[in-house]
């Protein structure tokens, strides 16, 4: 029989390796926003696995709002990506420094 | 094993292979089709959630719009790959230490003791007729209206944001700004002006003044 544990464990298995992503690939913008979208996905699995078991339909209403937020999230970091990539002709993350921060 | 476990333990498997290949592929094209997979593969464990609905808009908004973004931006610029893969093997033990960390603690703590069988049973099925979508439909436009405005209202400051930021005006075009064209006014538009007639001579005189002119 499957718990909820299997859920929860595979959404942590996901996480970590949305972090790790981030942790590999810090010069590549792309493959970092992809990273995060992977993180979301695990968060996404959780709401729905604790949504099934409590019988509660509100966690998946979340999951549709999370869904919308990151679907905007993407679409502008794209954006950006596109405008930043037009202007420097670069995406590496360590050409970004113009605000010398 | 019981069908479900097996389907469950399929689905993760796939899973985990490609969110791992996301983050290590060598191009971002193929990085993008692998979470494609990943996504898919999700998808299907929503199902076995029995969120139908959520199975279902993951495919196609996530599958179909999203990643097809990431897809045509990925193709669209022209990306030194090589470069941005400097320092990949540098932060790999690293970035692996971290993310076994993370999942083992999370493991320690989500494991069976409090989100076991018997803290959190499997709910009853539910009737064949139950419909998820008509479910969660009806809490979204009762409950739930106002944040389903705002999530709507947040799609739209997207869309305009990332017209905006990814516009590009051509000024090569040729245009009339209406501005100056409404501002117009006919006294500038066309100035008389007085001069004296011209007269066409006669065709002999011509030819004649032709000839004396020749010398000059």
């Amino acid at each position: 029989m499957l718990s909820l544990s299997h859920y929860l464990i595979l959404g942590a298995i996901l996480f970590s390796i949305g972090v790790m992503g981030i942790f590999l690939n810090r010069k590549n913008l792309i493959v970092l926003l992809m990273a995060i979208e992977l993180m979301l996905l695990a968060v996404n699995i959780n709401f729905i696995a604790f949504s099934h078991y409590m019988n509660d339909i509100a966690g998946q209403v979340f999951v549709f709002f999370i869904l919308a937020v990151a679907a905007a999230e993407s679409a502008i970091g794209l954006a950006i990506l596109i405008a930043m990539f037009r202007n420097l002709g670069t995406i590496h993350v360590d050409d970004l420094d113009s605000l010398k921060g | 094993m019981e069908f479900k476990t097996c389907v469950f333990y399929f689905l993760s498997t796939i899973l985990v292979l490609a969110a791992l290949r996301v983050v290590t592929a060598r191009n971002p094209v193929h990085a993008a089709l692998y979470l494609v997979l990943a996504f898919f593969n999700a998808g299907g464990i929503w199902l076995l959630l029995s969120a139908e609905f959520l199975a279902v808009v993951l495919v196609m908004v996530y599958i179909g719009a999203v990643m097809v973004l990431f897809l045509f931006v990925v193709m669209m610029l022209d990306i030194d790959f090589k470069k941005l893969r400097e320092g990949f093997w540098r932060y790999l033990p690293m970035g692996a230490t971290v993310g076994g960390l993370l999942a083992v603690e999370m493991a320690l703590v989500l494991g069976g003791r409090y989100f076991g069988l018997d803290a959190m049973p499997e709910p009853a099925a539910k009737a064949a007729d139950y419909s998820n979508t008509q479910e969660l439909g009806r809490v979204l436009y009762t409950e739930y209206a106002y944040p389903f405005e705002l999530a709507a209202f947040v799609l739209l400051i997207a869309m305009v944001a990332a017209v905006s930021l990814t516009l590009r005006r051509r000024r090569a075009s040729k245009y009339i700004a209406p501005e100056v064209q409404v501002a117009a006014r006919h006294e500038e538009r066309m100035t008389l002006v007085k001069m004296a007639a011209e007269k066409k001579k006669p065709a002999g005189d011509e030819a004649a003044e032709a000839g004396a002119g020749g010398g000059r």
